[in-house]
């Protein structure tokens, strides 16, 4: 549904062409095994399904640009979504405050590992090691390594995942608002200030400091959004799965990590865009869904999982070569 | 000497207390004390020889792999597929054996599984140097475990522990010493001395200081990459070879996050993920620390949920406290 929203951005850059093409090509072999593949109901299962990878696909692409990583994702959204349904079960408060909880909790938890990495130094990968840890231990500790299960949700939280209403009854809660979240990041990552110093930290560190952007402050930003992003996620998948359980999203960070590297984002840091970030999304998306309905086992799928992620990584380093190569070529004429 | 500009170049630092007792090791040594009187005290079964000899072995099978993980590390690189290299190599152990190969062959089948495992994060990564360690593995680290998956779908191969030698690697014992112990203590020696005293290892952190200059200077930088991703997966399958001993079965979700108690125990060590830091005593405490710091609080049955808050905690205040004494000495300085 988005994709054809972007479709024309995309052309403009060959990088994210390719990426279409493949998955055009992909599509195309799964839909001739499966017939039921590119039909409504399979799509808006599929963007259901991986709304939250799309989304949280979004925060790390943002710390990916400043040349960091965040590898305590899965965790941040255990615990926000755990703590916001153990309200929900204690004290029954209303979808939408349950929502801005599991959201704040989650941006509060992403500021600290903000602080931690700017002010303390710490190297993203370890410290974000460390909070996986944290956080995960956490999230069984408030809820007593118990479930909250479906019965303990109000009607309204447990159909938020159902109905349309967000979506101007044209699409699924779920999917509008990983739309909405896709145009906001479009708009502010490609015109706007803020945007564009995410891309100056990650560039080139140094001149960015010169040039007067306090670095610390843009890194505590993204990881602060990062958790943010993760909070919204776990109201979403607590929603959308019905339970809340200690374990929930348990190693989504590769995922996430995949799909934005597939995008194109650099993992030094500077490069990326939310096209791409997409259109990554949609390749772990696809893969996911696709692989089962042409009747993989489902004990194949990671294997073949790994296979296009590296196999999409090296042909995106060969593609850059080739580009290379033929630029000096017209520099020579 | 003293050169024209009047500036004088010690090629040894001189020998200082200060300098000495400042060094980070000796924040772990102090932790490493600490934890151990919070164990005696817990129990007064901890400090007899023999319960302390056995309590290394609940954590020494997953720190075999953190030895060559502290080389990768060294050189500025990261390798988060090691799990799932040891959960293949094991997988491939228990496959053979119930196929009726014995066990030796098993064994060495296994090993050669993690060291194909191993190059082959090695070739990708130095045929196309433009790619991050980081994604490389991530990719290695899916597609392994999908092949272990794929091979054992979601049963367990079992009766290995039939074969005497096989589970004595992890339960026997030499006098009071375990048999993995002083494997371990052999492994570490050499990994010291190659890393510390041999050219191999004074290029590890020539490379890992800065690369550019190290592959300048004549270092074959790749070839060494290599080499090192290589005996990574060596040693996941010598760490598989270990947790198959003590389990007697496989599956294939075995080991799961190996690679992040890896790369915890060597940055806790002192190792550095920008590389070029860090040496193998420190290493060495640290994977004590954290497994006695694992065994005290099994002992009083400290939920394993708690657990993880703890180490997680002792990590990221451990790598941030001497960032935080040289911030305030900066500060003091500036004022």
């Amino acid at each position: 549904m988005e994709k054809k929203k972007f479709d024309w951005k995309a052309i403009t850059s060959s990088r994210e062409m390719s990426l279409v093409i493949v998955l055009i090509l992909l599509c195309a072999f799964v839909q001739i095994r499966n017939q039921s593949f590119l039909t409504g109901g399979t799509m808006e299962e599929m963007f259901r399904n991986y709304a939250v990878t799309f989304i949280l696909a979004l925060g790390m692409m943002c710390v990916l640009l400043t040349g960091g990583i965040d590898i305590s994702i899965g965790s941040t959204l255990a615990f926000s979504g755990m703590a916001a349904a153990l309200l929900m079960r204690d004290y029954v408060i209303s979808t939408p405050v349950s929502f801005l909880v599991s959201i704040a909790i989650g941006a509060g938890l992403g500021l600290v590992i903000g602080l931690v990495i700017s002010k303390g130094k710490v190297p993203p990968i370890v410290c974000t090691l460390g909070f996986m840890n944290i956080y995960r231990g956490l999230t069984y500790l408030i809820a007593h390594s118990q479930w909250v299960a479906a019965y303990q949700f109000t009607d309204s939280f447990k159909n938020f995942a159902l109905t349309k209403y967000l979506g101007l009854g044209l699409v699924n809660n779920m999917i509008a608002v990983t739309i909405y979240i896709y145009i906001i990041f479009y708009i502010v990552m490609k015109w706007t200030t803020v945007g564009r110093r995410v891309y100056a930290v990650g560039s080139n560190a140094e001149a960015a400091a010169v040039s007067g952007i306090n670095i610390d402050n843009v890194k505590i930003g993204v990881y602060t959004l990062m958790g943010l992003l993760c909070g919204l996620g776990g109201a979403l998948w607590t929603s959308l799965y019905k339970s809340a359980q200690g374990d929930m999203a348990t190693g989504i960070e590769m995922d996430v990590i995949a799909a934005c590297v597939v995008g194109g984002v650099s993992l030094t840091g500077g490069r990326g865009s939310v096209v791409g970030v997409m259109l990554g999304s949609l390749t772990i998306a696809i893969i996911g869904k696709a692989l089962p309905l042409i009747g993989v086992s489902q004990f194949w799928q990671n294997g073949i999982k790994g296979l296009i992620i590296l196999a999409a990584v090296i042909l995106n380093v060969l593609a850059q070569r080739t580009m290379d190569k033929n630029n000096l070529k017209r520099r020579e004429m | 000497m003293a050169t024209k500009s009047g500036r004088t170049i010690i090629a040894e630092q001189k020998f200082s207390w200060k300098i000495f007792f400042l060094k980070w090791e000796w924040l772990l040594v102090i932790l490493f004390i600490g934890i151990n009187l919070m164990n005696a005290n817990l129990s007064q079964y901890y400090l007899s020889g023999e319960g302390l000899l056995n309590a290394t072995n609940s954590f020494l099978e997953k720190a075999f792999v953190a030895l060559p993980m502290a080389y990768i590390l060294v050189l500025g690189d990261i390798d988060i597929s090691v799990g799932s290299t040891a959960c293949l190599s094991a997988v491939m152990l228990a496959y053979c054996y119930n196929l009726g190969v014995p066990m030796g062959a098993c064994v060495l089948i296994c090993l050669l599984t993690g060291t194909i495992c191993g190059a082959v994060n090695g070739l990708i990564l130095t045929r196309f140097t433009e790619l991050a360690p980081m994604i490389v593995t991530l990719g290695t680290q899916i597609l392994f475990r999908g092949i272990a998956e794929a091979m054992l779908g979601d049963e367990a191969r079992g009766g290995l522990s039939t074969v005497k030698w096989f589970s004595d690697l992890y339960w026997g014992k030499l006098g009071i010493v375990p048999i993995m112990l002083l494997c371990f203590i052999i492994c570490a020696a050499v990994f010291a001395f190659v890393l510390h005293k041999t050219c191999f290892g004074r290029r590890l952190y020539a490379i890992g200081a800065n690369k550019l200059a190290a592959e300048y200077a004549g270092i074959k930088v790749q070839q060494i990459r290599m080499i090192v991703f290589t005996l990574t997966g060596t040693f996941a399958a010598v760490t598989a070879v270990f947790l198959a001993a003590r389990m007697g079965s496989t599956r294939a979700d075995i080991a799961t996050g190996y690679e992040m108690e890896a790369i915890a125990m060597a940055v806790l060590g002192g190792f550095s993920t920008d590389g070029g830091k860090g040496n193998f005593p420190g290493l060495v405490l640290a994977i004590f620390i954290v497994g006695m710091l694992r065994y005290g609080l099994g002992l009083i049955n400290i939920p394993s949920q708690l657990m993880l808050v703890v180490i997680g905690a002792l990590l990221i205040v451990t790598v941030m406290l001497p960032n935080i004494r040289s911030m305030v000495k900066i500060q003091k300085k500036a004022a």
